[in-house]
């Protein structure tokens, strides 16, 4: 393959907001691309932000389209900068929820909750659990909106213990064992 | 058309024999890729099918996008290919103020392509031959590429013809289709 593959044009894209560098500056993360570019591929670096480069690349718009375009700018790193936060916090303050349900009598079904502000994909994790508990695992409604993983079994300890050691972006704190209320007021 | 973040839905692997198909239709569109084709569809390999919202269909190999397609109309490059092969497309470019437009998601109106910064093409010598001399027409597929700019920031359908748009400057130019940093862009086909 390899001769064959000569014909493709490589194209470097940038790790910050996948974009060819050179539309980093059109993105909301401009000083992140920056950083990212001069630390992975000085040469590029150089060509795309020197100041030469710069003062060209502002030649070519009319003064009050530059202005323009740097407000608009600016407000979109603004936003770009509160959206990371805001996702920052929601993964520090977003809870997984392992709930025991009774079924029947002895029977349980254990209910995960909250593993998508990790920025899991459920429907994956759902597979995952399945494969590794040998049980049935699914996707299922609840009825306040939103999504949770059913799997068949009383297995709370050791979805527990899975979810803390598979998945490392969730916390071990977030993570929280319940039993349904049912079962509290039983016993 | 991708202006939102998508989710993949059903991914399932496409026929061999509408793989053919799929084949000659490429290189019917876009013939200057025919050199290429079996570096980008090798014949061996199984292409996948993934689907989007909205009936968009998106084959794949692997996990690296190739074309999409919505219902039954022209096959449209995913701009990764693109930026692989960029002389393979008809080409246009706009200029550097309406790029920021277009990355947000705006559809591409006529002065960008018009002015000083943009390239249609023409008739006569212009730098290289970059940009064809060939008027196109509504319907055919074009990669726009941005002033000072060495990769693609587009790819769309166009409404108008080329010949219109010296004539008239205005109005919209290419319909929505795929930018950089759209749904489609980012993707994740793990």
């Amino acid at each position: 393959m390899a001769e064959v593959e000569s014909h493709a044009k490589h194209v470097v894209y940038c790790g910050v907001c996948t974009l060819p560098p050179e539309y980093c500056e059109f993105g909301g993360t401009v000083k992140k691309c920056e950083e990212w570019l001069k630390q992975n591929h000085p040469d590029m670096h150089e060509k795309l932000w020197s100041q030469e480069a710069l003062t060209q690349n502002l030649s070519t718009l009319s003064v009050e389209a530059q202005k323009r375009a740097e407000k608009d700018s600016q407000k979109k790193a603004a936003k770009a900068a509160s959206a990371e936060a805001k996702a920052a916090e929601q993964r520090a303050t977003s809870k997984v929820l392992i709930k025991r349900i009774e079924r029947n009598k002895r029977k349980y079904v254990t209910a995960v909750q909250g593993l998508e502000a990790f920025g899991l994909d459920i429907k994956k994790v759902a597979k995952d659990f399945g494969k590794k508990f040998a049980t049935g695992s699914s996707v299922t409604k609840i009825p306040g909106g939103g999504e949770e993983i059913t799997v068949q079994g009383d297995l709370s300890d050791d979805i527990f213990d899975f979810v803390v050691e598979t998945y490392k972006e969730v916390p071990e704190d977030n993570v929280e064992c319940i039993e349904d209320k049912k079962k509290k007021a039983a016993s | 058309m991708f202006k939102k973040d998508i989710s993949p839905g059903a991914k399932s692997k496409v026929k061999s024999s509408a793989q053919r198909a799929i084949r000659t239709k490429i290189t019917d569109t876009y013939p200057h890729l025919t050199p290429y084709i079996d570096e980008i569809i090798p014949k061996k390999e199984q292409l996948d099918l993934v689907k989007l919202p909205d009936r968009v269909s998106l084959y794949t190999l692997a996990s690296t996008p190739l074309f999409f397609q919505h219902m039954d109309d022209a096959l449209i490059p995913h701009l990764a290919l693109v930026h692989k092969y960029p002389d393979c497309f008809p080409r246009l470019r706009i200029d550097r103020g309406a790029i920021r437009f277009v990355l947000s998601g705006a559809t591409l109106m006529v002065p960008g392509l018009t002015s000083p910064g943009g390239k249609l093409p023409e008739e006569g010598e212009d730098e290289e031959y970059r940009y064809g001399t060939k008027e196109l027409e509504p319907g055919e597929v074009v990669v726009i590429e941005a002033e000072g700019k060495e990769n693609a920031c587009f790819v769309g359908v166009l409404k108008m013809s080329t010949a219109e748009m010296k004539k008239q400057k205005k109005g919209q130019a290419l319909e929505a289709g795929h930018y950089l940093g759209d749904g489609l862009w980012g993707l994740n086909l793990g």
